[in-house]
């Protein structure tokens, strides 16, 4: 077969490139289109939380990508450009779906309530999680690239088992449709019609690796060859990642079976603080995106169609004031774990051996407390 | 084939494990069986065998042939409030799934501060003596018992095989379960009615005064062969079931040792960092002044596995475990 076969030669990079099967509802200038297959309404409240949740986390990010510059935090996983996305999924979600997140999903966390420097208390280097995931129904973070998304399909073979009457949406990324896991999640999710739904961010970069290198056709093509449908969203529109999520989490949790999303979008920061994206991409290119910023064109939109004023922005802009002292003190001020809490929770009924450890680790350690008082 | 519901009978390790997963799908609805074959087949070694036709395909789940897909969706249930019991087919497939034991199994209790708990129980038949062909002869319990947060046990014979696997899915943490597989036809008399002790408790199977032996999973058999041997020659070995690997539990061990001053580990995997190395260590610190000899193992070779025809070669049995008996004596 030859690869004019699947409609790309090598070389030809067309495929990455938005095409017409992008869906919209709210253009880059902020005007609203419909779709035959996607429809959306929502009061002019709900717009307005939608904006102010965008822009809070959006301020979430800068200052704790800030709190990183200053030696606060080890590292950050910024989310910058990919508010849309993550805010339209999460609001995609239901009380008893289970959200089964990678490492770069803030937005997604604030929708499910977790306290934003429950997620930097991970990224100071205090603990590997510390929300409720139950509690939350938000998966703590999954480091390991495509892991969780075996996770959700299990959780979601669960949800069928016990009448949960929910669904799962597992989140991952461009590069991690490469893995082998990813791959194993799709063709379970598939032959076992679980109710799950593949929420992948096409930030267009894995690091520094464009998509090209994981994939010769569209992304959310490949989800044919796995027996369910494959959409592609523009995941700068939130209000289309909210329509077509919400539908595809309907059909799992209705016995339609599984959903690939490919919200098409771009990753506007580094991979993560550690990264230097200068090395492998062009400004012009993220000055292209810029233009289309998830943020600016609901901002455009609400303007254009009276539902929010001046006023109202200059409150939210109040309220990220706020919440950016809360989180930088709350950051600063963060104690550091206890060095014993290595020992905790390792097994659900501790092993003698460790037990035995632990002492052997708290009599050690006392020992420099008594050898400085004799000094 | 003797009736489940009689009291007492004779079964083979297969068999018992076969009923022990019955008894634990009848006591808890949450007890599911995932792996490849283990429906309508009833697994490669039938360990499995009836149980889909009685529970149902919901609760007895033939899963892709994908191990990582098998770990990483057992971990989704166990979120979900499930017991999987997962089986690897052969111990050489386990590798796809190492990073979803390593990296997710083994650590979601802690990383979740115990809100999580991985109720898992990974099912693994291995180590060698069968004749197969390659990755379906092998050893890897120590891979599993030198990461924190798994659990290791391994039986050597029907009646632990019967309780041992359903204290291990009543866990409250990961179990890796090694069943010999060369052991899987050995028969023994069941009495489902007897209380047993605890999991991860390690047990004297064979007193004796000379030298301690310790061995689990198949090699506890080739152990007491070795002791029976030597019984008209005078000497007394004293042999040792482990059957917990992770933790440890030594304390019969070192009780042992301190009385015969001379300990043989046996088992299939490689010495080289292997389950002997561990227990030479722990037993070197802890009865240091009782040794009259260093502790010495007897394992395979830091080889891969040899082909079948020279596999018995490579294989510990009931020679080496003396000729390292003998060599105690000779310090």
């Amino acid at each position: 077969m030859s690869s004019g076969d699947i409609g790309v030669s090598p070389g030809d990079s067309s495929f990455a490139e938005a095409g017409p099967e992008l869906i919209q509802l709210l253009t880059p200038e902020g005007e609203r289109v419909e779709h035959p297959d996607y429809a959306i309404d929502l009061s002019p409240e709900q717009l307005r939380a939608i904006y102010r949740d965008l822009a809070l986390v959006r301020r979430v990010d800068v200052e704790a990508t800030a709190l990183q510059r200053q030696g606060e935090l080890g590292i950050w996983a910024s989310l910058l450009g990919q508010e849309g996305a993550q805010i339209g999924a999460g609001w995609a979600l239901e009380a008893n779906d289970m959200a089964f997140p990678t490492y770069r999903e803030h937005g997604v966390a604030w929708c499910r309530n977790v306290d934003p420097l429950d997620i930097i208390s991970l990224f100071r280097g205090c603990d590997n999680g510390s929300w409720d995931p139950i509690a939350t129904m938000f998966n703590l973070y999954t480091v390991v690239i495509g892991a969780q998304c075996l996770h959700a399909v299990g959780y979601a073979m669960g949800m069928q088992r016990d009448g949960g009457n929910g669904a799962t949406l597992a989140f991952f990324g461009d590069g991690a449709t490469s893995q082998g896991d990813v791959n194993e999640s799709f063709i379970w999710a598939s032959v076992f019609a679980a109710p799950v739904v593949f929420f992948c961010q096409n930030n267009q970069y894995a690091i520094s690796e464009p998509i090209e290198k994981q994939s010769r056709i569209p992304l959310f093509q490949r989800a044919r060859g796995f027996g369910f449908p494959g959409v592609r969203v523009d995941g700068n529109d939130v209000l289309a990642v909210l329509a077509v999520t919400r539908k595809a989490l309907e059909a799992a949790r209705t016995g339609q079976g599984p959903t690939f999303i490919e919200a098409y979008t771009y990753r506007m920061g580094a991979h993560t603080t550690s990264d230097d994206p200068s090395r492998y991409r062009l400004a012009s290119e993220m000055e292209a995106w810029k233009l289309k910023d998830p943020i600016e064109r609901v901002r455009a939109y609400l303007i254009r169609s009276e539902q929010a004023d001046a006023e109202f922005f200059a409150a939210v802009d109040a309220e990220g004031d706020q919440l950016a002292v809360r989180i930088r003190k709350g950051t600063v001020e963060m104690p550091d774990p206890d060095a014993t809490s290595m020992f905790a929770n390792v097994y659900a009924e501790q092993t003698p051996y460790l037990t035995d450890q632990a002492a052997e680790f708290a009599e050690y350690h006392a020992s420099f407390a008594s050898a400085g008082q004799e000094a | 084939m003797a009736a489940v519901t009689q009291r007492s009978a004779p079964v083979t390790l297969g068999k018992a494990i076969n009923m022990g997963l019955r008894k634990a799908m009848e006591d808890d609805p949450k007890v599911l069986l995932m792996g490849e074959d283990i429906g309508k087949l009833g697994g490669v070694f039938r360990v499995t065998d009836g149980l889909q036709k009685d529970f149902g395909e919901d609760r007895v789940i033939d899963t892709p042939l994908a191990e990582s897909g098998i770990l990483g969706t057992a971990v989704g249930l166990a979120m979900r409030g499930f017991r999987p019991v997962c089986e690897i087919q052969f111990d050489g497939f386990i590798f796809p799934a190492y990073n979803q034991i390593v990296t997710q199994v083994a650590k979601i209790h802690s990383r979740s501060r115990g809100k999580l708990p991985m109720r898992i129980v990974i099912r693994v038949p291995f180590g060698g003596g069968i004749g197969a062909v390659e990755h379906h002869s092998e050893s890897p319990e120590a891979y599993f018992s030198h990461t924190a947060g798994l659990k290791v046990v391994a039986c050597s014979n029907p009646v632990d095989a019967y309780w041992m696997i359903q204290q291990a899915i009543r866990a409250d943490d990961p179990v890796l379960f090694f069943e010999p597989k060369r052991r899987y036809w050995e028969k023994a008399d069941l009495d489902t009615s007897l209380e047993p002790g605890p999991l991860f408790e390690t047990r004297v199977v064979r007193a004796g005064e000379d030298c301690t032996v310790l061995a689990y999973g198949p090699m506890v058999k080739t152990a007491l062969q070795a002791a029976s041997a030597v019984e008209a020659e005078g000497r007394s070995l004293e042999v040792i079931d482990l059957r917990t690997l992770s933790p440890l539990d030594l304390a019969p061990v070192f009780d042992s040792v301190r009385r015969t001053g001379r300990c043989v580990v046996v088992h299939e995997a490689p010495t080289n960092l292997g389950m002997g190395s561990e227990l030479a260590a722990r037993i070197t610190e802890q009865c240091f002044y009782s040794l009259e000899a260093p502790v010495l193992r007897v394992g395979g070779y830091d080889t891969p596995y040899p082909p079948s025809k020279i596999e018995e070669d490579y294989l510990p049995d009931l020679d080496r475990v003396l000729d390292a008996v003998d060599r105690t004596f000779a310090f």
